[in-house]
């Protein structure tokens, strides 16, 4: 059964939980990140693996963490270690390949490169943001990565003024050339649309419109323009799944709002 | 309180190994296990100029950029969870230029303390090929050589000299920091300075390891004895530490597992103030320059808000606490 009334915070949180795959380790950032991790894992990924860069593999998160560093990512964990345990483990192939990542940025441009360091001069900037964090070291490492964007021209740039977070650089084949494996962004959710990387072009290309958006307003609101042609309209949300995700993901709405 | 070699009030030991310019790291993840007595401690006393590495530590990093007392920081992550995505004294300091920058990941800089803490130049890492992270710097040429605390290079692309060993072209090589010295808090410390951190480390043992001077702020100090029972849960042996101070309660704001959580209203109130500079200037006073030492904060806040954010013993946080 197909639901209406959804906020779009909900319809973001619950494609980015459908990206997930039974069996996959997801490393989840903070906020609307770490609720999409947590919807998968109880709604179509049972065992999935949630996991965070401060060093908590497995938790069981009974209360929605609000950074990665909150103590409840500790609770009944497999392992509570460190920072270098968690990159290591996504910088190790052989755990690394299975890794999915969820991230936000400030800016992302065609290639599915990430800016969430600084807006104008990176030395003077007009807005300084965060940094890195972990988003450097997860984008060089892993072979899929989420991006969760708010759907604004000023967001999706033709130029990032900085470059934080490697998606495919410069386009088809810049990736290997700088050294990097394959991965960096994949897959960009916003507030209004799915976009996903296409591999033979380095390039992202639309996948899914939310119902009732155009595809000419995802446009309108993007500095550059993306290849629409095998585009389709993205299925609501199900009663079931907006059941799970209020009731037991986020009762207290302190990401869902 | 008798004082000995290393068991030492925390006023003690901030003013013996601190001093102006000094280059330091302090322990803890943003909302979690910052040395938030020994912070504010510093900032009381007013040091200036500091140079600050960090990764993500958050709660620290701004109270001590708020107070004026950086004048240069390495960091890889400046936010404080969901009061401030971006921390908001830190935002301020760049955008007025009274702060100078260089961006790392986490990765890097864990790395960093890691080679600090192994006594080698630089650890090798595959992140960041690419990234502006690699090609641009905060810190000018001119400026790094001459200084000769901070190292001439930020960091170096090199060819895989093992050739295609390991799967790859290249490396980023990140170098080594030491800093003079490093403050973390833990649960458990022993008169002799060995340390058992339950739940996460972060980078805390790396950064203590690297650090020419470790402050340890604890919860709990105990005899030698009582950590020896199960020496394999104990993560920093006294070797590496300088002073040892006992502070219940010396991670409030910020949470410490199995004792507290981090108290939500504080942070938010923090926020909110860091917004503004005449009210930041108020919630400093009365936080900070207003109280003694942490005991005075600690009364300040009261025993409501202490209890509130205790934590549950099955779950080691704060269950059903308001934090929205």
């Amino acid at each position: 059964m197909t639901a209406t009334d959804y906020s779009l915070r909900e319809m973001m949180t619950l494609m980015a939980a459908r990206e997930i795959q039974d069996g996959d380790i997801v490393f989840a950032g903070t906020g609307i990140s770490m609720l999409a991790a947590t919807a998968a894992k109880h709604i179509n990924a049972p065992n999935s693996v949630l996991f965070f860069e401060t060093g908590a593999i497995d938790s069981l998160v009974e209360e929605l963490p609000l950074a990665v560093a909150d103590p409840r990512v500790m609770y009944a964990a497999a392992s509570n270690a460190g920072l270098l345990e968690a990159f290591a483990t996504m910088q190790n192939r052989i755990t690394g390949d299975r890794v999915i990542a969820i991230l936000g940025a400030a800016q992302i441009d065609r290639y599915g490169n990430l800016n969430t360091t600084a807006i104008g001069d990176y030395h003077r900037p007009r807005i300084r943001f965060s940094g890195s964090g972990g988003g450097c070291d997860v984008a060089s490492f892993v072979p899929r990565c989420i991006a969760f964007m708010q759907h604004e021209k000023r967001k999706f740039v033709q130029r990032l003024d900085y470059l934080t977070s490697p998606g495919q650089l410069t386009g088809r084949g810049a990736r290997a050339a700088a050294g990097l494996r394959p991965g960096g962004v994949s897959v960009v959710i916003t507030d209004k649309a799915l976009m996903r990387l296409d591999p033979a072009t380095g390039e992202l290309y639309l996948d899914r419109y939310y119902p009732g958006v155009t595809i000419a307003e995802i446009l309108d609101n993007m500095q550059f323009t993306v290849d629409t042609g095998t585009a389709r309209e993205a299925d609501p949300p199900t009663a079931a799944e907006l059941g799970i995700l209020r009731e037991r993901c986020d009762p207290q709405r302190l990401i869902l709002g | 309180m008798v004082e000995t070699d290393k068991v030492m009030r925390l006023e003690t030991a901030v003013s013996r190994f601190m001093e102006d310019g000094a280059h330091m790291s302090i322990g803890g993840f943003t909302v979690n296990r910052n040395p938030m007595a020994a912070i504010y401690e510093i900032v009381r006393k007013g040091y200036r100029d500091l140079h600050l590495y960090a990764h993500s530590n958050g709660t620290g990093v701004d109270e001590l950029i708020g107070a004026g007392c950086v004048g240069k920081l390495e960091i890889a992550y400046a936010g404080n969870g969901k009061t401030a995505p971006t921390c908001i004294r830190f935002r301020k300091a760049v955008q007025d230029g009274m702060l100078l920058v260089e961006d790392y990941s986490n990765f890097m800089m864990s790395l960093r303390f890691l080679a600090g803490a192994m006594g080698i130049p630089f650890m090798p890492t595959l992140s960041g090929l690419g990234s502006d992270i690699t090609t641009t710097w905060g810190f000018s040429k001119a400026m790094r050589q001459a200084d000769p605390k901070i190292v001439d290079q930020k960091l170096v692309i090199a060819e895989n000299p093992f050739g295609r060993w390991g799967a790859a072209e290249k490396v980023v090589l990140v170098p080594a920091i030491n800093p003079d010295v490093t403050f973390i808090h833990v649960q458990t410390a022993d008169t002799m300075g060995t340390c058992r951190i339950d739940g996460l480390t972060f980078a805390d043992v790396e950064q203590a390891k690297a650090s020419r001077r470790v402050v340890v702020t604890c919860e709990r100090l105990v005899d030698p004895g009582e950590l020896r029972d199960h020496p394999e849960y104990n993560q920093i042996p006294f070797l590496h530490v300088s002073a040892v101070c006992h502070v219940p309660y010396g991670g409030y704001p910020t949470a410490v597992y199995r004792h507290y959580d981090y108290d939500a209203d504080y942070l938010r109130a923090y926020a909110a103030a860091a917004k503004e500079e005449a009210a930041y200037r108020v919630f400093q006073k009365r936080h900070v320059y207003g109280v003694a030492d942490h005991q005075a904060l600690l009364d300040l806040v009261g025993a409501a808000r202490l209890a509130a954010i205790q934590a549950d013993p099955r779950t080691g946080y704060a269950v059903n606490m308001k934090r929205g």
